[in-house]
């Protein structure tokens, strides 16, 4: 019905595919909203957000099996909002890998040349290639249902690269694989990805995958986009509260602004630390919060003659080279803090105290 | 893209629906209208009539009865064989079955050859206890729910057995964990968790139940059921009191089947359980015993019928009349059947219409099927609504609908002649399997993964290579299944049949029926092997033709 693509995609003409303002609505539910994002050729962008941020619709609007309510998707410039997914030739890994169950894995991995008109043997043959660079030589012949969950993976992204895709799209592409598998498996995809030259736009839930794997990440919440840059920048510089809740697990604690400094006020203990801005944020906040993260505190046995804010050990963690407590301050306030020491049991009255920082500072 | 996608949904929708619409919905909306063609003057006439209160009335206590008879025969059935382990376990759960692999019609003589006034297990009894004339007549409502008891316990059987299959054994542990005694805990856990497989079996018995013609059509006697009246009016020409009595035989299927709704309400639980209990061996020696001779005369009960058919097909037409068993045997019937033309044909007839009206339903429910499954768009509730309903009408008022609307060409309402033409069968085969070949392609196509075929357009397949090598594919376990299943109740079809044949088109049942009446049972019988003998076949060759692809 469809012609298959005649152009081949590939690194040459690979452009940057861009989302420019897309939204999508079903029904009342607004699953999209007006998010705009970029990646380049061979740059990796990683869409991150909790279940229902809209993430997966995202995807799906990128790939062509949504089509937005408004805004466009371009590729290297072009207009391709209204092309189907037949037509745009990316290469897709879906979250469960959507293998065709009936097909031994060669056939899998073909079945886009298939469509594309290419003969048995010469696709055959160049399956067979792209099954090696995933480091599965010799599987073609084996049944779907043989392969472990990490080979399954392996095949879904071999059936997307050997089209030779314009971009490359995964869904969740780690979310099935065991905890071990899955730590091997972050440096594999990032390798292959850069590799391939072409645009990779991954969804994933979890922000570890998209700092291991990702050049950039995308905050989605609620179909809106909270911030996009580097993960440095995410997790130093957050834009927001609600980015910097989502990013790193640190308390969030209000302070007033000075500037280059904030002053964090706890019971009865003030502070100033040096604190980082958002990028192009207003020189003060009215209203501001800065982020504390474990590694950004330490802990301190006595009240280190009352500079230090006092409070009660209410949970330890071991968690390999340190141990991370939970200090309930005054105010309300609960910290997490690293320490190299593990002498500090619960129950006991000790004082956190700021590092050197520099602090995220956001605005409330 | 969404636009072009919903466009196509409606290429291949509209053509589905409108085939349906017109052969489902349009025939019965023709006998409705029908029934009012002179006002109310024909429901007054229904209504004014002893004899059709009396058919509905007795009816839905065939019904009703059947239902508890098969419950009583099916749920301790499939408890025994689920929970226990006895000796001659295996054999019992082999031949269980059984019955359902019986043709309607041919279940019905076998159980006149057994259990009729001149039956084998009637004069054996009669003999014994020295009786001068037979200990029962097969007559009647007792007669109709017997034949039904044996024919549809499998349903409550089948649909038991599998619920028990998915029972989780931890919550019978859990429940004797906390002090339940196994009378408490069946009452309160295992019973509630099975009860919905309990209703579905039992809406499914009902409906089937309340449609059947054959056992009150050999056995009623005087008896009078709503689905003989109506060929009864038919063919005293009083059509318009056929109308009245086809819709009111389909709104009683209708009011049971919303019943049965209403009642399975508030179910908002699953079986999804691994299963994986072991079977109790019996300790007691004892009851072993008694298990294992009641295990055996279960198996007997249930393969008398075939094997009295297959005795009978070998006796001579004639000679059988006051003996126990048929005195003379012969070869005479199969060689009749297959050198004489006009035996012949039935057989020939049976098989061409199933084979068309089996293709049909594969070609149509298989795209009904895929929309349901992997489309949305405005008119899926229809289109679902549309398969389903063939079910919940029962056979003689589809073919009596078919009757009164394909009687004359008029392209203007959409009427073609197709009554007394060869075609007429096949149409309504074809609408009776709908659900069937339906359920059993959008089951398989449900187990599919829905990205599968994102997958394949989105590495640039063609609607046409998506279909032919990911949706077929999937959907071929069903396509096997159902088609199978379509083309065994079209092979041995009755009940629409005996409203719509002609004599260059019967079918198989019809010529048994014929036979019968002439008293020639050898004949009967041997149509009847080889309707089970064909069934046979077609399973073979389904399961064989799967095995080779899978």
């Amino acid at each position: 019905m469809t012609p298959a693509p005649k152009a081949r995609g590939g690194v040459a003409n690979a452009g940057a595919l861009s989302l420019n303002g897309v939204t999508r609505r079903f029904g009342d539910f607004t699953a999209v909203d007006d998010v705009s994002v970029e990646v380049g050729p061979g740059e990796l962008l990683a869409i991150v957000g909790a279940s229902g941020s809209g993430k997966t619709t995202t995807l799906r609007i990128a790939a062509g099996y949504e089509s937005p309510d408004s805004g466009t998707v371009t590729l290297g410039g072009m207009d391709i909002t209204r092309l189907p997914p037949e037509r745009r030739g990316f290469g897709m890994v879906f979250q469960h890998y959507a293998l065709f169950p009936h097909m031994p894995v060669e056939d899998n991995v073909a079945f886009g040349l298939e469509a594309r008109g290419v003969g048995k043997s010469e696709r055959l043959a160049q399956a067979r290639a792209a099954l090696a660079s995933v480091g599965l030589e010799g599987a073609g012949g084996r049944a779907i249902q043989s392969l472990s969950g990490g080979e399954q993976q392996r095949v879904a992204l071999a059936r997307a690269l050997v089209i030779e895709p314009r971009a490359l799209l995964l869904d969740e592409p780690l979310s099935n694989l065991d905890p071990t598998l899955r730590q091997a498996m972050r440096d594999d995809l990032r390798a292959m990805l850069r590799r391939v030259g072409v645009p990779a736009l991954f969804v994933t839930h979890d922000q570890e995958d998209a700092f291991a794997i990702a050049d950039r990440i995308a905050l989605l919440r609620k179909g809106k986009l909270l911030q996009c840059g580097t993960p440095e920048e995410l997790y130093h510089a957050p834009v927001s509260r609600e980015v910097a809740a989502f990013i790193g697990r640190g308390a969030i604690v209000p302070a007033v602004d000075r500037g280059g400094t904030a002053l964090v006020t706890i019971g009865s203990v003030s502070r100033e630390i040096k604190v980082i801005r958002p990028k192009g944020a207003a020189a003060r906040f009215e209203d501001a919060y800065v982020v504390m993260r474990p590694d950004a505190l330490e802990l301190l046995r006595d009240s280190a003659g009352g500079t230090a804010w006092r409070g009660n050990v209410i949970n330890r963690r071991f968690a390999g080279g340190v141990v991370v407590y939970r200090v309930q301050l005054a105010d309300a306030v609960t910290v997490d803090v690293e320490s190299t020491s593990g002498v500090t049991r619960e129950d006991e009255t000790v004082g956190v105290a700021p590092l050197s920082g520099p602090f995220p500072i956001v605005p409330g | 893209m969404k636009a072009t996608f919903q466009r196509q949904s409606w290429v291949i929708a509209l053509p589905v629906i409108l085939l349906l619409l017109w052969a489902v919905i349009y025939p019965n909306a023709a006998v409705i209208a029908g029934s009012f063609e002179n006002g109310l003057g024909h429901w007054r006439e229904f209504a004014a009539s002893p004899a059709d209160r009396e058919a509905l009335r007795t009816s839905i206590v065939i019904s009703i009865a059947s239902v508890l008879a098969s419950l009583a025969i099916g749920v301790p059935l499939a408890f025994l064989l689920g929970r226990f382990e006895f000796p001659g376990r295996r054999l019992l759960r082999a031949v269980a079955t059984l019955p359902a692999a019986l043709p309607p019609l041919v279940g019905v003589i076998a159980f006149l050859f057994l259990y009729g006034e001149s039956g084998v297990v009637t004069r054996v009894l009669q003999r014994i206890l020295g009786m001068q004339e037979a200990p029962w007549r097969l007559q009647g409502v007792g007669a109709i729910v017997f034949v039904h008891a044996y024919t549809m316990y499998v349903y409550v059987f089948l649909f038991v057995s599998a619920g028990l299959e998915r029972f989780d054994a931890t919550l019978d542990e859990a429940a004797s964990g906390l002090g339940a005694s196994t009378w408490q805990r069946l009452r309160r856990v295992t019973l509630p968790l099975l009860m919905p497989a309990v209703a579905g079996s039992a809406l499914l018995v009902f409906m089937n139940a309340l449609g059947s013609f054959s056992a009150p059509y050999v056995f009623g006697g005087g008896l009078r059921v709503l689905s003989t009246q109506i060929l009864a009016s038919k063919l005293n020409g009083a059509m318009g009191l056929a109308y009245v009595e086809t819709t009111v035989l389909a709104l009683s299927a209708v009011a049971g089947l919303l019943l049965f709704r209403w009642l399975d309400r508030k179910r908002k639980y699953t079986l999804a359980g691994k299963g994986g209990r072991s079977r109790r061996v019996i300790q007691s020696r004892r009851i072993q015993i008694f298990t294992a001779i009641a295990a055996g005369l279960i198996v007997v009960a249930l393969v008398l019928p075939h094997l009295m058919v297959v005795l009978v097909s070998f006796a001579r037409d004639g000679a059988w009349t006051t003996q126990v068993l048929p005195p003379e045997y012969t070869l005479e019937n199969y060689r009749r059947l297959f050198s004489e033309s006009e035996l012949w044909r039935p057989i020939t007839n049976s098989v061409s219409m199933a084979l068309i009206a089996t293709a049909a339903n594969l070609v149509v429910c298989f795209l009904a099927a895929y929309l349901i499954v992997f489309r949305r768009f405005k008119a899926r509730g229809l289109l679902e609504l549309l398969i389903a309903l063939p079910w919940a009408i029962p056979a003689t008022a589809i073919a009596l609908g078919l009757a009164a609307t394909f009687n004359r060409n008029d392209l203007l309402t959409g009427r073609i002649l197709l009554v007394g033409t060869f075609w007429i069968l096949p149409l309504a085969y074809f609408i009776r399997d709908i659900p069937l070949v339906a359920s059993a392609v959008e089951s398989s196509l449900r187990q599919m993964d829905a990205s599968l075929e994102d997958a394949a357009r989105g590495l640039g397949a063609s609607w046409l290579l998506t279909m032919r090598r990911v949706i077929l594919p999937a959907a071929r376990p069903g396509l096997v299944a159902g088609g199978l299943l379509a083309a065994v109740t079209a092979v041995g079809e009755f009940v629409a049949s005996v409203v719509l044949y002609t004599h260059s088109n019967r079918p198989i049942s019809m010529e048994i029926l014929a036979q019968l009446r002439a008293l020639a049972f050898g004949t009967a019988a041997a149509y009847s092997v080889l309707l089970i003998f064909l069934v046979l076949l077609m399973t073979l060759a389904a399961r064989s033709f799967e095995e080779r692809l899978a």
